[in-house]
């Protein structure tokens, strides 16, 4: 048996059992890696580091993810690792301490097991912007696995993880777990401690799972989530058992459709995928329910004066003088900023400071920022509204499968439309998952979204389970055998 | 939207950008206001209060119990240049001659 196919659940109860060591998973997965990752099909979920440095502390056999490997985004802090965000500027960077989620991984027995590709500080939608290169989508290797946290969904779909983590900021989670046909969640904005997470937009940062399906995420979720005393805007809400919501009925439940999402912009065919999952919907009870989010249209407008001004304001302390990059020619303190930070920072990255460091300067700031902030308000208001007469909404979470590798790269607002799904989930703060429910073009998976109301997290694990449960996407993709 | 002074804005930002990368942002980040600026169409903005954060929190504390930090060894560590106990950067104090 090939324990990197196995999920988290199934390959905790054979390690429990003693069926297998913990050693066993960790050859199983270093050899996958070995086979699928780096060699033949070049697929580099991975960050190229020398090798894969498992880290683990005892913990009681009875914990929830006793010796399970667990793989970290590139952006969350690991003691002892070297933790980048894909950016020349942080290269060298050893953190010397641990994330909060990587704490609660430890102590449920987890062992944290290789660090996986990125957008530079999770600036872009395709894994493109790396300052390693590209990652490929296992599923179709000239296809992007999407993004940023294309690193985290590739490795899972091509079972060179069991499970993995990911950041979520405007889709990052949601929108390569749809491309590569795996499952993916956002948590409520305060569900999960950020501490320990390199900043990219604090009002809109969430850490969450990326799994081969959804009782995997809710077993993951169940680890990391919960309140944080190192994070002031994690919420003191208690943090229910997702697993117990799996195989609930959902009859009776409202989901929302939103008529705008459907509106524009989405390929026929990832329209007939998800009229066919509102069908499977139906089948088990669900009542599909119209409703209406009339500012989300600009939420991409709202995004990308949001995200890129607090961006600014984050990247504002790699400046070449505690850690990261520094320029060698500069004369003046000035220069050494300037020059470490030109130096150091990606084509994305020098955009997206840009953008904020404009939309935040003297007298542009109420046209831009302000209006934004207000506008934001109306978006959540809709979600408010909305969720009064529903359980949950349901949408596409791209509008269309994977894209081709490069095709997108030089026009960054086509790059930014492919979140337009995803984006207001994170300004409203509410939760969102995304699950596979098609194939489009032979091989390319569709991804469906559920988004809920804010802490109610169980709900979408409920309907996703009974959807994934009725569909049987996960096998027909091959996540689980 | 009348043209963006990209130099300003960069300074500001202390960030160094070469000719060639001023030219090609000054493009792309006036198609990507051009974009933004569809914000101008949202009707009914008056008296709506700007959203900063999902949800309102204010004055968080943590228990006032004393607590160790990183020894400064380990922060000095990561310093691209230190000296004894502290991070060190081009002279700030000009010459008087």
């Amino acid at each position: 048996m090939d324990l990197s196919r196995l999920t988290i659940s199934g390959l905790a109860e054979r390690l429990r059992k003693n069926e297998s060591t913990q050693k066993d998973a960790l050859e199983a997965l270093s050899k996958s890696i070995r086979e699928r990752d780096t060699d033949v099909r070049n697929i580099r979920a991975y960050v190229p580091r020398e090798a894969i440095k498992p880290i683990h502390r005892k913990a009681d056999r009875n914990s929830p993810l006793w010796g399970v490997p667990i793989a970290m985004k590139d952006n969350i802090c690991v003691e002892g690792l070297e933790v980048t965000c894909a950016s020349n500027i942080l290269k060298g960077f050893v953190s010397p301490y641990n994330a909060t989620v990587v704490e609660k991984l430890l102590d449920a027995g987890a062992v944290i097991y290789g660090q996986t590709n990125q957008d530079e500080f999770a600036f872009g939608s395709s894994c493109e912007t790396s300052c390693y290169g590209p990652t490929r989508n296992p599923r179709d290797p000239q296809c992007v696995p999407g993004g940023s946290s294309g690193g985290s969904a590739a490795a899972v779909a091509d079972h060179t993880a069991i499970a993995a983590l990911g950041s979520d900021t405007g889709g990052s989670i949601r929108q390569p777990a749809a491309f590569c046909g795996v499952v993916g969640i956002k948590p409520t904005y305060g569900r999960v401690s950020r501490y320990g997470l390199v900043a990219f937009a604090s009002s809109l940062d969430q850490i969450g799972p990326i799994t081969k399906d959804v009782r995997d995420a809710a077993i993951l979720l169940g680890v990391i989530a919960g309140h944080d005393p190192k994070d002031s805007t994690t919420a003191n809400v208690p943090v229910p058992d997702y697993t117990s919501f799996l195989g609930k009925s959902v009859k009776g439940m409202k989901v929302g459709k939103p008529k705008e999402y459907f509106e524009a912009g989405l390929t026929p065919e990832v329209a007939k995928s998800i009229e066919e999952s509102c069908a499977a919907l139906r089948s088990l009870g669900v009542e599909i329910v119209d409703v209406s989010l009339p500012h989300t249209q600009y939420s991409v407008n709202v995004y990308y004066i949001v995200a890129p001004s607090e961006a600014s304001s984050n990247l504002a302390r790699f400046d070449g003088v505690r850690f990261g990059h520094r320029s060698k020619s500069s004369a003046t303190l000035l220069d050494l900023f300037e020059k470490s930070r030109g130096e150091g920072f990606g084509a994305e990255a020098k955009r997206r400071i840009i953008l904020g460091t404009y939309s935040l300067s003297s007298g542009y700031y109420d046209a831009y920022y302000l209006k934004a902030m207000k506008v934001r308000t109306k978006i959540k208001q809709d979600f408010d509204d909305a969720f009064k007469k529903v359980d949950a909404i349901l949408t596409p979470t791209a509008p269309s499968g994977a894209f081709k590798l490069g095709e997108k790269t030089a026009d960054p607002l086509q790059m930014y439309l492919s979140d337009i799904f995803t984006i207001s989930a994170n300004l409203a703060g509410v939760p969102a998952i995304s699950l596979p429910c098609g194939i489009v073009q032979k091989n390319l998976p569709v991804g469906l979204q559920f988004l809920g109301r804010p802490f109610e997290e169980e709900k979408l694990f409920q309907l996703a389970y009974a959807f994934e449960e009725a569909t049987g996407w996960h096998k027909k993709l091959g996540n689980v055998s | 939207m009348g043209s963006i002074d990209l130099k300003h804005i960069a300074r500001l930002a202390r960030l160094h950008l070469s000719d060639e990368e001023l030219k090609f942002l000054e493009t792309q980040v006036s198609q990507i206001l051009a974009f933004v600026e569809k914000l101008g169409q949202v009707k009914g903005l008056e008296g709506v209060e700007p959203t900063s954060h999902p949800f309102a929190v204010s004055n968080v504390f943590r228990d006032d119990v004393p607590q160790s930090s990183l020894n400064i060894e380990e922060v000095l560590k990561h310093s691209p240049q230190a000296k004894g106990r502290f991070f060190q950067v081009p002279k700030v104090i000009e010459d008087k001659n």
